[in-house]
């Protein structure tokens, strides 16, 4: 690969570092080495480590043991900025920024250009302007950065990083909210930058996009370094294989064959017609039988989650009707779905759904113990038995019931949250993302606890902008387009080049509609 | 030590080591508050003779402590309700005037007029005390709803909000006396604040039935849980399915009851009502009691206990500089500086430099 051959000094050399936390030990020996020019990507399960060993990279951590190597000086930064000083530059996996100052701010916050003891706004500017032409981003800097797409605000996070002179980016799972046209803009610009001699470091959970960009492959398993790969020369299948350690029978065939078994499928429990909402969603009908995962596919901004959202009265509809159970329901806000026994994982983990300081347990009972009103708590007894028999099927790792959720790994924390729902032994689960920035692991556990609860007659609506995944599980599947609802396949219909076809809005998903509308209609 | 454990749930504390014990201790949330009122007290001792002497005077328990507590309460019942805006990410700065406003009302309606029975002159209320006391909560609950409809309704920032009855209310109350100290004439009103009890204050016992009840409701239902959860996440907390608006406007109603009652403790304990200065920048000291116990502004996570616990600092400061004779005009500084002190022991950042300087 280019990397290995046009420089045989890392210029990033990471041994043996060690981090223990109160009760877990997070880095037990991690490791990586970071050549100029290559693009690395770090694998490994959730709580594998990676975002611990990025932490110690750039200061947020100190590490217990073990050395950090940049261009042949030991380092050891103590702060974020310390280690940007230093060239380690870090884009995170939530953007940082704010969003009410202009792009051109954010880009140069803490350093602005000065002149004369002022602020230099013209140079910011212009100088702003210039570092996202270097990515090919021809955007306003002036304006604040909230007016843009999630993607673009991604770049300004890179602009900012690379703004720094840095010898190193990291770039930790910066497409996780990215739709796929993004993705490439992205790797472009990823592949522009190693061109000019950038050593990036790339965590994702992504295999398709660790093959596409990816010059070498770190794993990392329970703390520790499994291995460095050429990225050429391992298949996907040892990949997976490495990161879980386990067999190789826990790769995708098995998971489809499993999955596609038909389910039994009971009467109709939710059915909305037209529902609509100004500047979201064009009129969409649906129907939702009892046991059934119907999948709603479609580009980030198609109006997947505008349609779950109203579902849950998180925003009120302005036209339509939603009958439960054959009876007509008002869902005017989240209080009103819940009644109606609706249950919604939000795609914002972080800001919609857990309440990172307050406990496993606190978070898990939150929508219950709503449900019931204030007056009647919930025995503390059967909170903490609820707890922990969630945290026992599903698998959550935490050390106890009474840790923070803050502390969990996402995809536990994600597991929390479908216990929250869980409790409230809801008719429909709407799922928006559920194994967005998880590991694979949790992700297939996450994929066989909703397979298991359609089993148990339990309603789904999953989301997800993984189309194989939605695929994989669907038993109907309705795709979504600019706002509005643009294709509806049944199982043995599905298939990913149609489906395709009627997310991206060409020819073949155009033909599709007329049948597609039928389908939809034909929960009637 | 506590050795309860639950048979069949592993319950963390269930077996800790000696030493472990001792670090769960020493990051027990109240240990800071409570040191720093435990070295004010222990200053005093001495400082002031005879600062712990407690004496029974025709049935009363006086001395310095119990008048302490007595001057307090005002303030407890004020940090009461401020710790719950404070926990949902608000604030409240219209205690003060909802002090004055709910005293006013009081003293106004009870006044009192002597009447002269079989020739022994007697002072009676204009209007039946209980009438009165009904009405002047009555206004501060009126005063918690208009806060909490401007916060949860209309969505106005707390501190903008209350910030309009901050200033309409103490100008409705001098409004209603003409600028002028109301007097009140009425025996039966003055056991609120000066009476006594089974030998101790009246005052204390509404403290301790206020924070009673608070500490049940927090408690038994599961209302610390809704309050800390909309205080820390309040678009999770709804999605969640709580009444947002609700516990908002729940917890500003709550606030200015807590005030209208400090309000007629005020007004009964100095027999008139002066809307002037009754509760003048109560609201303030409350905020630091609240903050002194350790409860964040940041919203979230509250401790009833360690704002009563504040409370008593600063009180407790006050009585200390008062009866060290230090002149009153260096009073505020001196509190600053105590003040200063406590927070900055609390601030995890002052700490951990603390720690790299030392390491």
């Amino acid at each position: 690969m280019t990397a290995l051959s046009g420089s045989t000094q890392p210029v990033l050399e990471v041994t043996g570092i060690h981090k223990q936390f109160p009760g877990v030990k997070a880095l037990a020996d991690a490791g990586l080495r970071l050549y100029p020019g290559e693009v690395h990507t770090l694998m490994g399960q959730n709580g594998a480590g990676k975002s611990t060993l990025i932490k110690v990279l750039t200061g947020v951590y100190q590490p217990d043991g073990g050395s950090i190597v940049l261009d042949g000086q030991a380092i050891r930064p103590r702060s974020t900025q310390e280690a940007q000083a230093l060239g380690i530059s870090t884009v995170y996996q939530e953007v940082n920024l704010c969003p009410n100052l202009s792009v051109a701010e954010n880009i140069f916050i803490g350093r602005y250009p000065r002149r004369f003891g002022m602020v230099d706004w013209r140079a910011m500017r212009r100088q702003a302007a210039e570092l996202l032409q270097r990515l090919q981003v021809g955007i306003d800097v002036g304006k604040p950065l909230a007016t843009y797409p999630l993607a673009i605000q991604q770049m300004v996070a890179i602009a900012r990083a690379l703004h720094t002179d840095a010898r190193v980016l990291i770039l930790d799972e910066p497409t996780s909210s990215l739709d796929e046209a993004e993705v490439q803009t992205l790797f472009g610009v990823l592949r522009r930058l190693r061109a000019e001699g950038m050593a990036i470091l790339f965590v994702t959970h992504f295999l398709e996009q660790t093959y596409a960009i990816s010059d070498r492959i770190t794993v990392m398993r329970n703390g520790e370094r499994e291995g460095e790969y050429a990225c050429a020369g391992l298949s996907r299948l040892a990949l997976v294989n490495k990161m879980i350690g386990a067999p190789a029978d826990a790769d995708e065939d098995g998971t489809e064959a499993q999955a596609g078994e038909e389910r039994e499928q009971g009467e109709v429990f939710l059915r909305a017609r037209g529902i609509a909402r100004k500047g979201a969603l064009q009129p969409v009908d649906l129907a939702l039988h009892r046991g059934e995962l119907l999948g709603l596919a479609g580009l980030l901004g198609s109006g997947r989650t505008e349609t779950a959202r109203l579902l849950f009265g998180a925003d009120r509809a302005d036209a339509g009707s939603v009958e439960v159970e054959g009876r007509r329901v008002r869902l005017a806000n989240p209080r009103d779905a819940i009644a109606q026994g609706i249950g919604f994982c939000s795609e914002d983990r972080k800001h919609e759904g857990a309440i990172l300081p307050l406990s496993v347990r606190e978070n898990m009972i939150l929508a219950l113990q709503a449900r019931q009103g204030i007056w009647r708590a919930i025995p503390m007894r059967r909170q903490q038995q609820l707890a922990s028999d969630y945290v026992k099927w599903l698998g959550i790792k935490t050390a106890s019931i009474e840790t923070p959720i803050g502390s969990l790994s996402g995809g536990n924390q994600q597991k929390v949250l479908l216990a929250r729902w869980l409790a409230t032994e809801p008719g429909l689960l709407i799922l928006d993302e559920p194994t967005r920035g998880i590991d694979v692991r949790a992700k297939q556990e996450i994929m066989d606890y909703v397979s298991a609860l359609c089993r148990k007659g339990m309603s789904i609506l999953f989301i997800s902008s993984e189309l194989p995944e939605v695929l994989r599980v669907s038993d109907r599947m309705l795709v979504m387009r600019d706002r509005q609802a643009c294709g509806a396949y049944r199982r043995g219909e599905l298939d990913e080049t149609s489906v395709l076809g009627a997310i991206a809005g060409e020819s073949a998903g155009e033909g599709n509609k007329d049948t597609a509308k039928d389908t939809a209609k034909e929960g009637a | 030590m506590n050795t309860r454990v639950d048979p069949g749930l592993t319950k963390p504390e269930g077996a800790v080591a000696p030493a472990a014990w001792r670090s769960l201790l020493l990051q027990h949330p109240l240990l800071r508050p409570a040191a720093a009122l435990l070295v004010l007290l222990v200053l005093d001792a001495l400082l002031v003779p005879g600062f712990f002497r407690l004496e029974i005077k025709d049935g009363h328990l006086y001395g310095p402590l119990v008048d302490i507590l007595n001057r307090a309460a005002p303030l407890m019942l004020a940090a009461l309700g401020m710790t719950l805006v404070i926990a949902t990410r608000g604030i409240d700065i219209s205690v003060g005037a909802v002090v004055a406003l709910s005293g006013t009302v009081a003293a106004m309606l009870i006044g009192g007029t002597m009447v002269v029975n079989n020739g022994v002159p007697e002072y009676v209320a204009n209007t039946p005390m209980g009438t009165a006391l009904a009405a002047a909560f009555g206004v501060a609950l009126l005063c918690g709803l208009w806060n909490g409809v401007l916060v949860a309704g209309i969505k106005l920032q707390p501190i903008v909000a209350t910030l309009i009855l901050m200033v309409a209310g103490r100008g409705l109350a001098q409004l209603l006396t003409d600028g002028q100290i109301v007097t009140v004439y009425y025996q039966p009103y003055f056991f609120l604040g000066s009476g006594y009890l089974f030998g101790l204050p009246f005052a204390l016992y509404v403290v301790a039935a206020v924070l009673a009840a608070t500490l049940l409701l927090v408690k038994k239902t599961a209302l610390g849980l809704f309050i800390q959860a909309v205080g820390i996440n309040p678009v999770a907390a709804r999605l969640a399915g709580l009444r947002t608006a609700t516990l908002i406007v729940f917890v500003y109603v709550f606030c200015s009851a807590c005030a209208g009652l400090a309000g007629l403790l005020v007004t009964s304990n100095i027999k008139s009502a002066d809307a002037n200065n009754a509760g003048l920048l109560l609201e303030l000291d409350a905020i630091l009691a609240v903050t002194l116990g350790g409860t964040s502004l940041a919203g979230g996570k509250f401790s009833l206990a360690g704002s009563m616990i504040g409370a008593l600092i600063i009180q407790t400061l006050t009585w200390t500089i008062y009866s060290l004779g230090v002149p009153p005009e260096v009073n505020m500084v001196v509190k600053a500086v105590v003040v200063f002190i406590v927070c900055i022991s609390q601030s995890g950042e002052f700490r951990a430099l603390l720690k790299r300087r030392s390491a």
